[in-house]
This record gives C-alpha cells, sequence and structure tokens, in this order.
C-alpha cells in the first residue's frame, strides 16, 4: 500500500488533495463534510476585509454538451465575518487534529497583517497561505493581483507576515504576469515557506449576444472575472514546471489550476507540485470526486512502485527541456490501422486543409493513406482521429543519431537566409495553388445539387433504400 | 394473446401507436448533436436520397441556430420533417452513418432533423418564399411528397402552380399509407401547412382528374403538367372467396386506420398476406388495434421477404406471427371470411413451387392482402404519347423527370415503381428545375 500522506513545508496531511480557497471551503461544515469525504486538506475560503458581493457571479465555458470545460467568477474574498471563520476553524481542527487547514489572507497594512495571522494561528490552523492572486475587485484596492503583479511590494508584505508567523507560509501566485517566475523568486527572497499556483486567470467567458453584455451579467452588464477549470490546466502545468525548474525558487509548490482527476493531479506532481489543490471540479461534482482521486493515485503508485509521493514529485522535469535542446533526428510518421478507422475522414480534411496535404482518399473505401513522404510526423490527425489507437505515430529513424538546434548553431550548421539550401522545408513538397479549385464549391449547394455540381458524383437518379440493402 | 388491449379512445389510440421517434427536446437535441463528428464527405449525405447537408445541420443545432439547421433542411428536402420521422433510416442515413463501423450507434439524424424542422413549423418561421413571378403557369396532379415538393420549388422559381389532389387532404400516402408509430396526422398536415404558406402554391382539394377532357382542359391552361399520382389500389389476388366480407387490402385498410384511428374494426384473428413493408405495416397495426392473433402468411422462407429486417421485428415485437412458405388458394367462409386455405411451398432453384398434398386451411376472420399496390396505368393512357414501362410505370428522363410527352413531367411512386416519400421528394425538386430548364430554356 502507498504512502499518500505529504508533508509540505512542515504541513501534514494524510494525503496531497487538498480543497483549493474558494466556495467549497467558505465555512466549518463544507470542509468537515470534506474532510469526512476523504479530503486531506483545505484552504479556507480567504479572508481579510470585509466585503458585498454582486448577485450572478459565475459564467461557465461549454464545450458541445460538455459542461464548464472553464469557469469564471467575479466573486471576492469571505463576506461572512472573521470572527465566525475563527471559531469554525477552531472546531475543525478539533474533529480532524491530523487533516490540513490552511487559512487563506489578504489585508493590507502591516498591522492588519500581523493581526490576522495571529489570529488564525491562535484558532489552530496549520498553515497560511497569502491570496495575491484575485484578478478582480480586490486588485482595485490594492490587493490581491495587485500585490501579485508587483515583485518588490509582494516581497514586503511577504516580510511582514514572516515578522510574526509561527506557523507555514505559502505564498499563492497570480498567473496575469509574463514571467511567473519573478513573484516565485520574490516571495522566496521574502522568506515564504512554500508558493501555490496558479491562481485565476483574468478573462472574459463569454458574451451575451442578445443582452451584449459579458458573463456572468449583472443588471445588464458585467465584467472581467477570473478564469480557471479543465481549460487552465496547460497554462498552469507550465508555469509549475517555470518555478520548479527556477534554481532561485527551490520552495514546495502546491499546484493548483484545472485538477479534476487523478491523472491532473499526477501530472502536476510530474511536474514538480507536492500538494495539489481542486476548485472548480469539487464545485461541479462535489465533494465525493475525492475517492476517485486517491483509489486513482494509489494504483498509479502500486504500479510504478512509488512508496511515497516524493519518488515522483518533479520526475518529469528532466525531460522538459527548452526546444534548442530537442533531438532534430528523431522522426515520427502516421500510421493508420485500417481495420480499427471508421472512415470518417477527419484525418484526411485536417491534413489536407490544416497540415501538410499528407493524407490521400482511395479508391472504393473510406480508408484514407498516408503518403509518407510528405507527412512531417506533426500528430494533428492522430489526434483528431475519433477511434482510440487508431492513427498511431512511429518512429522511422534509426535512433542512432542526435542532433539538436543548439548543437548546429554551435557547429555553425544552422540556415541563415531566407533561400537557405538548410531550412527545413524547401525540399517538402506541396500542390499547386490552383489544384485547391473546384474542390469544395459545390458543397455550397444544397440537396441533390450538391451530388451534382461535384465531378464524382453525377449520378442522377437518387439511390432508394432498396438500391442501400442489396448494394451493401 | 394480444400485446395490445382494444383502443377505445383517442388517447387509447395514441397509447398504441405511440410514436417510434418521439420529438426530441432541446437538451436531448444538444447531447445527440455533440457526438456527430463532421465527417468529411461525409457517407451520411450520400446515402440520404435527397442529399441532405447533414453534418452542417447537426452542427447548427449544437451552436444554437437550430432555424438555420432547418433551413438546410429544407433546401434540400420539403418534406424534411416528415422524411426524419418516416424514413427508414436504418437503410438510409443512419445506417451510413461512420459510428456503425465502431459499433456506436448511430447520430440518430432522424429525430434531430425532425426536431429541427418542427421548431420552423411550430413558429411558423418565415424561411421561404416564392419567386418573382414569371409568368409561366404548371398543373401539378396529386399533393403528395412529389406532387407538394415540385409546387414549392416550382414556386421558389416563380411559376404560377395549382396542384389538384383527388383526397381531402395533402401529403398523400405520408398521411393516408404511412404507419401511425411513424408519424401523427397532425404532424404530416402542419408541414403541409407551413409549405402552402411559404410558397403559396393553390391546393384544389376533392379534385379528381380522371377523364380525357379534363386533362385537355389542363393542356391548354398551363404550360407543364406534372404527374404525382402515385399508385393505385391493393393488387386483386384473384382466388376464390377474394370478395367476402373483412377480405380487405392493405393501402385501402390502412387508410381507414388513418382517417378513423380505433373506430377501424379489427378482426380477432387476422392473416396478413405478403412479405413487403407494408405487410409488416399492416400487421403490427391490426396488432395494436387489439387483435388477439395476427399472423403473417408469405410464400417464401422469412430470409426471402422484402421487408426491411427491423420492419418484421417491429411486427413481431407487437405480437405478430409469421407463416412461411405458404401460398394462399382460396379465402374460405359462408359471406364472412372464416379463414384462408394454403398450401405449403417449397422453393427450388429460385422459383415457389406448391407442395402437392399439402393444403391446410388457418381459421381467421379477417383477411388482409398486402400484395401490391396497382399502376394507375387506365388513367395515364389517357396522356397521350405518354410510355410506360413493362411493369407500367411512367418512363421518363432521369435527370429532368420529362416524359415521352414533353409538357407531362413525372416523379416519385408513379415513376419509381414505389419506393419512400424521400424519394419521391427529392426527385420532384429535381423534376421541378427540369421543367424550368424546358419552359425557360435554360
Ligand atoms: C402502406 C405504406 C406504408 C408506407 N410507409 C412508408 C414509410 O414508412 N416511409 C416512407 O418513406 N415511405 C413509406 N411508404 C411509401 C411512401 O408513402 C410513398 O413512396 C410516397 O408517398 C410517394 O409519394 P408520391 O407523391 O409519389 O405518391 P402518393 O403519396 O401516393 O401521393 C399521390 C397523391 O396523388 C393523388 N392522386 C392520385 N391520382 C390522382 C388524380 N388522378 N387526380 C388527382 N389526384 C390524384 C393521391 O390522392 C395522392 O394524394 C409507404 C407506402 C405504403 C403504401
Ligand atoms: C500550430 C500553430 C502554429 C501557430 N503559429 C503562429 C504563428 O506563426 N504566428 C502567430 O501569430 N500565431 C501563431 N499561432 C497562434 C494562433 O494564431 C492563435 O493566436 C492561437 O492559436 C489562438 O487561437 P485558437 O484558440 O483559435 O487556436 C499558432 C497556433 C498554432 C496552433
Ligand atoms: S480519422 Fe481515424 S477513423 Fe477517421 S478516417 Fe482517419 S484513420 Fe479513419
Ligand atoms: S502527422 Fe501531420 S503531416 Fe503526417 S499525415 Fe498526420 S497530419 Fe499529415
Ligand atoms: S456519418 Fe454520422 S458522425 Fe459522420 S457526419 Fe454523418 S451523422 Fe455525423
Amino acid at each position: 500500500m502507498p504512502d499518500l500522506s505529504i508533508n509540505f513545508a512542515g504541513i501534514k496531511s494524510p494525503n496531497p488533495f487538498w480543497l483549493a480557497s474558494a466556495p467549497p471551503t467558505n465555512s466549518g461544515y463544507q470542509v468537515m463534510k470534506a474532510f469526512d469525504a476523504g479530503w486531506g486538506g483545505a484552504v479556507w475560503k480567504t479572508l481579510g476585509v470585509p466585503v458585498v458581493n454582486v448577485s450572478s457571479r459565475y459564467g461557465g465555458v461549454n464545450y458541445r454538451d460538455k459542461r464548464l470545460i472553464g469557469f469564471n467568477n467575479i466573486e471576492l474574498i469571505s463576506d461572512r465575518p472573521l470572527a465566525d471563520n475563527l471559531r469554525e476553524i477552531e472546531e475543525v481542527k478539533k474533529f480532524f487534529p491530523h487533516h490540513a487547514v490552511i487559512a487563506s489572507l489578504m489585508v493590507q497594512s502591516r498591522q492588519e497583517w500581523h493581526d490576522i495571522v495571529r489570529d488564525v494561528t491562535n484558532a489552530g490552523a496549520d498553515g497560511i497561505e497569502l491570496n495575491f492572486g484575485c484578478p478582480h475587485g480586490m486588485c482595485e484596492r490594492g490587493m490581491g493581483s495587485a500585490v501579485g503583479q508587483e515583485p518588490e511590494v509582494l516581497k514586503t508584505i511577504v516580510e511582514w507576515v514572516m515578522e510574526v508567523a509561527r506557523i507555514p507560509v505559502i505564498v499563492k501566485l497570480t498567473p496575469n504576469i509574463s514571467d511567473i517566475t519573478e513573484p516565485a523568486r520574490a516571495a522566496r527572497a521574502g522568506g515564504a515557506d512554500a508558493i501555490s499556483l496558479i491562481n485565476t486567470i483574468q478573462s472574459i467567458v463569454g458574451v451575451d449576444l442578445d443582452k451584449f453584455a459579458p458573463y456572468p451579467i449583472v443588471d445588464g452588464q458585467g465584467t472581467n472575472g477570473g478564469y480557471c477549470g479543465p481549460a487552465v490546466k496547460p497554462i498552469a502545468l507550465n508555469m509549475v514546471k517555470n518555478c520548479a525548474q527556477d534554481p532561485n525558487v527551490r520552495l514546495p509548490i502546491s499546484g493548483i489550476g484545472g485538477i479534476e482527476n487523478w491523472r491532473d493531479a499526477v501530472e502536476h506532481i510530474l511536474l514538480g507540485a507536492s500538494s495539489v489543490q481542486v476548485c472548480t471540479a469539487a464545485m461541479h461534482f462535489g465533494f465525493g470526486i475525492i475517492r476517485e482521486m486517491t483509489a486513482g493515485l494509489e494504483q498509479y503508485m502500486t504500479e510504478k512502485g512509488f512508496q511515497t509521493i516524493y519518488d515522483f514529485v518533479g520526475k518529469a522535469l528532466p525531460n522538459v527541456r527548452h526546444w534548442e535542446d530537442l533531438n532534430l533526428k528523431y522522426q515520427v510518421k502516421a500510421h493508420i490501422h485500417e481495420d480499427k478507422c471508421i472512415g470518417c475522414q477527419l484525418c484526411y480534411t485536417a491534413c489536407e486543409d490544416g497540415a501538410h496535404q499528407a493524407i490521400r482518399l482511395q479508391e472504393g473505401t473510406r480508408v484514407p493513406a498516408i503518403i509518407e513522404q510528405n507527412c512531417v510526423g506533426c500528430n494533428l490527425c492522430s489526434l483528431v482521429c475519433p477511434v482510440e489507437q487508431c492513427i498511431t505515430m512511429e518512429r522511422r529513424d534509426d535512433a542512432t543519431e542526435h542532433l539538436t538546434w543548439k548543437e548546429r548553431t554551435e557547429a555553425g550548421t544552422i540556415p541563415v537566409t531566407f533561400n537557405d539550401d538548410r531550412a527545413g522545408g524547401l525540399h517538402h513538397w506541396v500542390p499547386e495553388p490552383v489544384a485547391a479549385l473546384g474542390k469544395e464549391r459545390h458543397k455550397t449547394l444544397p440537396g441533390k445539387a450538391r451530388a451534382l455540381g461535384s465531378p464524382q458524383e453525377a449520378t442522377v437518379s437518387a439511390p432508394t433504400a432498396t438500391d442501400v440493402l442489396s448494394a451493401s | 394473446m394480444a400485446e395490445y388491449p382494444t383502443p377505445t379512445t383517442e388517447q387509447e389510440f395514441a397509447a398504441n401507436f405511440a410514436q417510434i421517434k418521439p420529438l426530441m427536446s432541446n437538451t436531448e437535441a444538444l447531447y445527440e448533436s455533440s457526438r456527430c463528428l463532421f465527417c468529411f464527405d461525409a457517407p451520411c449525405i450520400k446515402a440520404c436520397p435527397s442529399g441532405i447537408d447533414i453534418p452542417q445541420f447537426i452542427r447548427q443545432i449544437n451552436t444554437g441556430n437550430t432555424i438555420g439547421a432547418a433551413k438546410t433542411i429544407y433546401e434540400a428536402n420539403y418534406f424534411g420533417n416528415a422524411c426524419g420521422k418516416v424514413c427508414p433510416t436504418e437503410v438510409l442515413c443512419e445506417g451510413a452513418c461512420v459510428y456503425n463501423l465502431n459499433d456506436q450507434k448511430p447520430i440518430e439524424i432522424g429525430r434531430l432533423q425532425s426536431h429541427a424542422t418542427r421548431k420552423v413549423i411550430d413558429s411558423g418561421k418565415h424561411l421561404f418564399g416564392p419567386g418573382p413571378a414569371n409568368g409561366r403557369k404548371v398543373a401539378v396532379i396529386g399533393a403528395g411528397p412529389a406532387g407538394i415538393s415540385c409546387a414549392c420549388e416550382l414556386r421558389a422559381l416563380g411559376y404560377a402552380v395549382d396542384v389538384f389532389e383527388a383526397r381531402e387532404q395533402p401529403s398523400g400516402l405520408t398521411l393516408y399509407g404511412v404507419a401511425p408509430y411513424k408519424i401523427t396526422n397532425a404532424e404530416a398536415l402542419a408541414e403541409m401547412d407551413y409549405l402552402e404558406q411559404q410558397f403559396g402554391y393553390r391546393v384544389h382539394y376533392n379534385h379528381r382528374i380522371s377523364t380525357r377532357e379534363e386533362l385537355q382542359r389542363l393542356e391548354d391552361e398551363y404550360d407543364a403538367i406534372f404527374l404525382g399520382i402515385g399508385l393505385g389500389a391493393t393488387n386483386a389476388l384473384l382466388l376464390p372467396g377474394e370478395e367476402r366480407t373483412n377480405c380487405v387490402g392493405a393501402v385501402e385498410f390502412i387508410e381507414q386506420l388513418r382517417t378513423e384511428h380505433q373506430h377501424v374494426a379489427v378482426g380477432r384473428k387476422v392473416i396478413v398476406l405478403g412479405g413487403g413493408n407494408t405487410a409488416m405495416d399492416a400487421a403490427s397495426e391490426s396488432a395494436r388495434l387489439g387483435a388477439e392473433d395476427v399472423t403473417l402468411a408469405y410464400r417464401r422462407g422469412k430470409g426471402e421477404m422484402g421487408a426491411y429486417g427491423f420492419e418484421y421485428d417491429l411486427a413481431k415485437g407487437a405480437g405478430v406471427k409469421g407463416l412461411f412458405n405458404v401460398a394462399p388458394v382460396e379465402i374460405v367462409g359462408n359471406g364472412k371470411v372464416e379463414g384462408v386455405r394454403f398450401i405449403r411451398t417449397a422453393t427450388l432453384d429460385g422459383q415457389v413451387q406448391i407442395v402437392p398434398g399439402s393444403e391446410f386451411v388457418e381459421p381467421c376472420d379477417m383477411v388482409i392482402k398486402a400484395t401490391g399496390q396497382a399502376k394507375q396505368t387506365g388513367f395515364l393512357h389517357l396522356i397521350p404519347g405518354l410510355q410506360l414501362d413493362g411493369k407500367g410505370r411512367i418512363v421518363a428522363d432521369t435527370r429532368t423527370g420529362q416524359t415521352s410527352n414533353p409538357r407531362y413531367f413525372a416523379s416519385g411512386d408513379a415513376l419509381n415503381g414505389g419506393a419512400e416519400v424521400v424519394n419521391a421528394a427529392a426527385e420532384a425538386k429535381q423534376t421541378a428545375r427540369g421543367i424550368h430548364e424546358f419552359l425557360s430554356g435554360n
């Protein structure tokens, strides 16, 4: 049985799954329920200055029939009284002494920071997270991302906090910045014990086509909000990786952003996170998702022979390189497994219109064929194919050569002019521009006119169902 | 034992004849349309006799442009709503959907199609209108799928169109022939009202064209005449006892069923003669009307029936039994039908042969003959120079629908010998273009 427990910068937790500071951690009731369900920790909904929220607070991005692949909010920090929250933190810790309760904080003056850090420490919190991320509402008041975007200010506030902190301090970073390692380094310089990222991304989640206003709509108007959910995971992963690889950061990382199942969590961990936080998925599916997350993580660790989380924290980092370090001699080509192909021809149209015209249609079958010499090995076809493992990318070089751009630069063999012989695309065949004419036009005609307009299909009488039957 | 209680009210009728392709809700349409892969040169389009751009209209539904979806459908097929419900989609679009090859459920194209078109029908959305009048007139005989489709397309091209229909209501066999569990009368007629409002052709109901004089008048008054007359009455069996009470033709029985619903009397033990789709329908329908025992009797083996497999399955599901390799020799009874005398058959080298001495009487109190529809050759012979083929089908140019009498054009069952609504609709739309080509010279 693998050991899922963690010691994150001194904060102990039975597993690496924490609820992020957000509506699911708004009250003692919710946090207790989550711990009962199996969550290892919870970062309490941010406490601080008094706020007032608007009504209509969230917007979603749906993809076809899939709800909330992206999620955005214009909500502020906790609007419940500080005293109530402190009392509930204390109560939760009484029932769950071994779970992690981290107080998320956001105030303004040095004195306020000192006061609130002492308050939550006295209430029994295991750690503190400084919310320098909220991209709306609070930043206008000089807090949240207004701090997170100014490394110097961030560092100063961390220093204020560290003056009184007796429990570990995590700095939560905003992604609304061009180089995430700058505030990460500032957090370290200020003396923080750890960082967590990412907070939400400044966004407009959609526009109402009838009301001419952005979602979510508050009395006919809206504002930019913070974006999160499955769609932001790739951005989060990249930022986690950047911080994990930066030699000047070297702090434990709590990964946040688009985590909804064990796989997402393992990805964050492989890129350097040693705890993970979840918000949107818990808001969408409730606390019960933790069962799948822990079960999946356990299974994965068992299969890989990992005893503890630390056996694989950052394990993918050595393989995340700069582009110039990649092997230019490595060559894959697409391969269609004909027995699996259902003939949708999405690969054909994708390569034809969106890549390198390296797939052709064949007479008498709907299974397309790869034109090997044109295939650049871009993966596109294998990504659009709706059948699992139907298009695979097969290695075609003999794995004996290794040459990178960096090495070529050093050897002076990189292409230097536009018409340089050594450029990649020079010998790549492309069709004549006019060969495109007439291929799509008839498809704009309705019904049978479309078939009549197509050069190959000038059949006149439509097939009857019986024809179709007898032909098959 | 009967699977269905005899319906006595309109509700009970509706329950026994529940729609097998019920209307999709918006949510169901969203989820189902999400599954479509948007195949390149999609095989479903090719399998649709009217060539509807299926992935296009499904994508339109998915992006909240249901009105645009309906437009895409109607631009290819004026019976878009009816077709979504009555087409044998299992062997057409849905049968061609690539999902079948992955052993996954094909996209429910028919129901999506009806969903989209129903939206514009219900709202009366103005999508089409007559083209600028070109001063020419065309007479359309028959207000079935062929006649109405031709009328719509001709109106769009600017022709004045008069439709002459023998019956009281439009849509031909869609209303009078198709099984009630595929489409309700209200649905069929709503689409007809919608099209008439959009295109503004005139229909003269209860107006059968049956004499040379009437045809002459049409020839004098109109620039061209379109024949969308479909087929005729059930073929006679030419067997002794055929005239007995309760020995009826399938199309006549079904027409009565469509118009009178639960007021149609069905026997307690019904024998349906035939192995085609109409036989399957008549058998299912008898069972759903509460007949205790329904038997399908067919001359050849089960596998040789002309009916689609799914139609036979539907009949079996309604409790219908099969009696194969038997040929009827006499309808027995005393004034009323009391049974059918059969003789067993065997198929040798593709030929059906009777097995001597194997006669037996299967008792019943109703016989439904599903032995095919006759062609309207008597009427068609009134048209000078009109050529028919050996089977009594009108001969016409496959592209323009023009017959051997240049001012007459034809489409639908009268031309193809009996196919589906979608074929009639698709052919007639194309023939309207043929008429236009003939009259305008382009
Ligand atoms: C029992 C049965 C079930 C069927 N089920 C299905 C099904 O589930 N799905 C499907 O797609 N297809 C089905 N079909 C086939 C489909 O109904 C026909 O293919 C389609 O209706 C043909 O259209 P049409 O316009 O050519 O002819 P019809 O629909 O027959 O229309 C012809 C019209 O012309 C009128 N008419 C005829 N002669 C004259 C005249 N001399 N003067 C004036 N008016 C005249 C008729 O009254 C009729 O309204 C079924 C057919 C039958 C018989
Ligand atoms: C494969 C690929 C290559 C790109 N190359 C460029 C580029 O050369 N120049 C550029 O300005 N943007 C480039 N982009 C960015 C896109 O123009 C665009 O800004 C970005 O993909 C976001 O739009 P989307 O969400 O519709 O993809 C590229 C995007 C992709 C996917
Ligand atoms: S995308 Fe996949 S399933 Fe579709 S045609 Fe290409 S190989 Fe076949
Ligand atoms: S890998 Fe890229 S270039 Fe090669 S066939 Fe696929 S889409 Fe085309
Ligand atoms: S074949 Fe199926 S998945 Fe492909 S476009 Fe048609 S309906 Fe959509």
